[in-house]
């Protein structure tokens, strides 16, 4: 091989700028395309960035943002396993829904001392999570039904399931309550609270999702499972050559999702309500699939992107005291994974354009030496 | 001189991260010949067809078309000026048939408005019908018109190519390695379509690493060495030998007979086996196939390419259910056996299309190394990769191949055709298999990194390697091979002394006739 190569270990700072400014260049054009759509629709963009605003300099909106990010991340993190390997798992909405109701029929169903008995209601939760998103893999893997449209049934199947079972088996009917709600976990089950500040507060759960973060990074990128995982996501055909069974694969991605899915309830039915209610927080598993798409499926990205969904959450009723109305915290959340999906796209490119125009200057400086 | 020339490339420069692909080219094609590049891996050839492609910009020089001056934003553009390009990897989308891969973005429709008409349109199918079949009669193109690409073989892939090239009005045509896995019957039949679209007015720039063809088919040869234009010459200037020094600065290497160095083991044992299309088209693709393969044999297989070579391959591997037969590895029954444990029973594989069935394209040389190979010791422990102890094992096999890259962590596209294959042969035959099944070893691999795959073939299987060679050159089959075999129609339909065959005999053979049984 006669064509100059050099190894270059000096490192490519503009590169790296263009990488830090991406988010942010992304949020600036999000909040321009935002604050148009509000002046649309009649809102004055400056009232709703200024309450936005105003909440950031407060402790208790973050200790708000944080605990809504929990959720939010765990739900990303199974998203995104399954995007690993170009699964689109969009079932974990009804996994972890399946896995609330599990794990109060569990942990209500036993006695155990403290930490056990958390345990138990997390590997609970895990299972049943697991065991839903087995039927999609199972559908896949055996009759070649798309994990896209099978999940989305499944979702419906059991919001009416679950439904039906509260209410004709778990509901506990009390005069003057309006929220029908199950028979409460014992105090064993409860996960503590590792921030506490009147009725703020951060569920204990924020460890389990920096377990997971580190679990899945270790698991994607260092493992020999992760490694498979990946090729059969990249070239099926290739990954299935190399003796790397695509069935096995889907099955035990799927899984793994769908094991994570399990958790994505636990803060709620363990760190809050400590039981099955009519008033849980739903619609979780759908916030995970953007936050996914934010956060690039890279782990540290997706805690960026689940505090800033967890934030903008949080702030929703704080606009309506405003009379701004709290849908607008919807719409950001669109219009910023839209527009990160461009930007970073633009960004691969004009770094890819500049580490060319860099292997150019400095080959010729190298030739010119030579010569 | 002769009037503007078809195309002319004057000054081009291009450069890569750590490589330069191409500096100061100066190339000039005239109109109704058949103009050949030929160069060492890596030499540039690919990359200077991509630039007259629009596929990326020259960072200097300059392109004519008919004499004037074009700048091609786009392979739209490039198209648009009647030029035409059939990639040295194939880009055909696997579940369309083979009409609508060819007409996709150039469907002929009506009303036939200007395209920023935001108007519907409808696809003219019949049309399009029409003016294939009339397109293939004229060219004498064999295709099935309604075959999904999926169940197409290499050979008849490229046919499609070509087809959807010339259906998009292309009157320079650029092939890049079109021969790499055509048998010589093949071959004629390519070229004497070649020779006819000549005849009618088109240009051909044609890149090959076979001397023969190149001086058999071409008008002009260029020579590119080192990323530059060397020298231009007419074929009768030259013989293969001169061509070869002019490439490479070296002498050519022939695929010699050596000792034999069979052994008495038998290592690969295929009994009666047979199987079907697929799952649901019984068709037998594999028909009653036996033969053994000692320690130390390599048993070579030729046959035009589609006559259940890749079908067989599979069924070895345990990618397609048999029917019918067993295939034994030394003394373990395959059968019940999934693809991962045969490869971990020592069964190593160099494939038909790198890029389909071999490479990660986006990933870096050093995960590539470890794909297939993922449980060996030497990429990790446990459930661990090791990325440490693969980069490692990727510098060594990138020095013993000779693969030209600027480092292990560059991604698998940025080498070159032959550069991959040299990674690829390198993954298989550093894992120590003891049965190595090699179709087209050497496809796209210049003369001298041949001799050196050739050399390592030859010292595994002195240590006592079987393998088991698909080649459509028949010179390597004859020259490799202990045994021969010819497949047809799915089936064993002779069987030959690669000492005493010719390649005329095998051509016979492959055309479909059959040894008479002694
Ligand atoms: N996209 C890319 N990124 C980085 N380097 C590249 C890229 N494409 C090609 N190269 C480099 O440019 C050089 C020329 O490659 P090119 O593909 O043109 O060779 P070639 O003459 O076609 O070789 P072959 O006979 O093996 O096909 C090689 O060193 C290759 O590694
Ligand atoms: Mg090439």
């Amino acid at each position: 091989m006669k064509t100059a190569s050099i190894t270059r270990r000096n490192v490519n700072w503009g590169n790296i700028a263009i990488s830090l400014a991406a988010p942010l260049v992304a949020l600036l054009v999000a909040t321009g395309l935002t604050s148009a759509l509000m002046a649309i629709s009649g809102i004055d963009p400056a009232d709703a960035f200024s309450t936005l605003g105003s909440r950031m300099s407060e402790r208790t909106a973050w200790i708000d943002a944080t605990q809504r990010a929990v959720p939010l991340y765990i739900s990303a993190i199974a998203v995104a396993i399954g995007f690993k390997m170009n699964l689109f798992n969009i079932g974990v909405e009804g996994q972890y829904r399946v896995a609330m109701l599990t794990v109060v029929a569990v942990g209500t169903s036993v006695e155990l001392p403290p930490v056990l008995h958390v345990t138990l209601c997390i590997v609970a939760a895990m299972a049943a999570g697991a065991l839903w998103a087995t039927i999609p893999a199972l559908l896949k893997v055996y009759r070649g039904v798309s994990e896209v449209i099978s999940t989305i049934m499944l979702n419906y199947i059991a919001t009416g399931v679950l439904a039906f079972l509260f209410a004709e088996v778990f509901a506990i009917r009390e005069e003057g309550r309006l929220n029908p709600k199950s028979e409460e976990l014992p105090k064993s089950a409860w996960m503590p609270n590792l921030v506490s500040e009147n009725l703020h507060n951060i569920s204990g759960f924020i460890f389990v999702a920096a377990a997971l973060g580190v679990a899945y990074y270790v698991l994607v990128w260092k493992s020999r499972f992760g490694f498979r995982l990946r090729a059969s996501g990249t070239n099926p055909t290739a990954a299935r050559t190399a003796g790397i069974d695509p069935k096995r694969m889907v099955v035990s991605a799927m899984l793994l999702s769908g094991a994570v899915a399990g958790l994505v309830g636990m803060p709620q039915v363990l760190g809050d309500k400590h039981a099955y209610s009519s008033d849980l927080q739903l619609g979780l598993g759908f916030s995970g699939i953007a936050v996914a798409l934010l956060g690039r499926n890279s782990p540290v990205g997706i805690i960026a992107a689940a505090m800033t969904f967890g934030f903008l959450d949080s702030a929703a009723p704080f606009l309506d005291l405003e009379s701004i109305p709290k849908e607008i915290v919807v719409i950001m959340q669109g219009v910023l994974v839209l527009t990160v999906v461009v930007v970073y796209e633009i960004a691969r490119r004009v770094k890819e354009r500049r580490t060319q125009e860099r292997a150019s200057r400095s080959l010729d400086a190298a030739l010119a030496v030579a010569s | 001189m002769s009037p503007a020339a078809a195309v002319e490339l004057v000054g081009i420069w291009k450069r890569f991260p750590g490589v330069i692909a191409n500096r100061d080219i100066n190339l000039r094609v005239d109109r109704a010949t058949v103009h050949s590049l030929v160069g060492e891996n890596g030499a540039g050839k690919s990359t200077l067809m991509k630039t007259l492609y629009g596929m990326h910009r020259p960072d200097e020089g300059t392109i004519s078309i008919d004499g004037s001056t074009v700048q091609f934003r786009s392979p739209t553009d490039a198209i648009a000026h009647g030029i035409g390009m059939v990639h040295q990897h194939f880009m055909l989308a696997d579940n369309l048939t083979v009409t609508e891969n060819i007409i996709l973005g150039a469907e002929p429709v009506w009303p036939e408005l200007p395209r920023w008409v935001p108007l519907p349109r409808v696809v003219r199918s019949e049309e399009a019908r029409r003016r294939l079949t009339q397109l293939k009669d004229d060219y004498g193109i064999d295709v099935d018109l309604d075959e999904t690409v999926e169940h197409l073989g290499v050979g008849e892939r490229q046919r499609v190519e070509i087809l959807k090239v010339l259906f998009r009005g292309a009157r320079v045509l650029i092939l890049d390695e079109p021969t790499a896995v055509l048998v010589p019957q093949e071959v004629d039949e390519l070229f004497s379509n070649l020779r006819n679209l000549v005849a009618e007015g088109v240009t051909v720039i044609f890149i090959s690493h076979k001397l023969d063809e190149v001086l058999a088919i071409s008008d002009d040869i260029t020579v590119v060495r080192d990323g530059t234009t060397v020298t231009t010459v007419k074929p009768s200037e030259v013989d293969k030998r001169r061509l070869g020094e002019l490439m490479v600065g070296s002498e050519l290497p022939q695929p010699g007979t050596e000792e034999s160095t069979v052994t008495d083991t038998v290592e690969l044992s295929v009994r009666d086996v047979s199987a079907f299309a697929s799952e649901t088209d019984d068709r037998v693709v594999v028909g009653n196939v036996s033969f053994d393969i000692h320690r130390g044999e390599v048993l070579g297989i030729a046959g035009v390419e589609g006559n259940g070579q890749f079908e067989l391959v599979e069924a070895i591997l345990g990618l397609r259910p048999t029917t019918h037969g067993t295939i034994l590895l030394g003394d373990t029954d395959l059968s019940t056996l999934g693809v991962q444990e045969r490869r971990d029973a020592g069964i190593g594989y160099i494939p038909f299309d790198r890029h389909r069935e071999a490479l990660l394209l986006e990933s870096p040389l050093w995960e590539n190394m470890i794909l297939g190979h993922d449980r060996s010791p030497r990429f990790g422990s446990g459930a661990w990769i090791s990325s440490r102890r693969a980069q490692a094992e990727c510098d060594t096999a990138v020095d013993r191949f000779a693969v030209a890259t600027p480092g292990n962590a560059v991604p698998a596209y940025a080498l070159s055709g032959g550069n991959q294959q040299k990674l690829i042969a390198a993954r298989e035959m550093t894992a120590g298999p003891s049965l190595l099944i090699a179709a087209h070893p050497t496809r796209g691999v210049d003369v001298g990194a041949q001799a050196a795959i050739w050399e390592e073939l030859r010292r595994a299987r002195a240590n006592g390697l079987a393998v088991l060679l698909i080649s459509a050159d028949l010179d390597e089959l004859i020259g490799l091979s202990d045994t021969l075999l010819v497949m047809f129609r799915g089936e064993v339909t002779a069987h030959l002394d690669p000492a005493t065959a010719t390649p005329e005999q095998l051509g016979m053979y492959m055309a479909g006739e059959r040894q008479a049984v002694a």
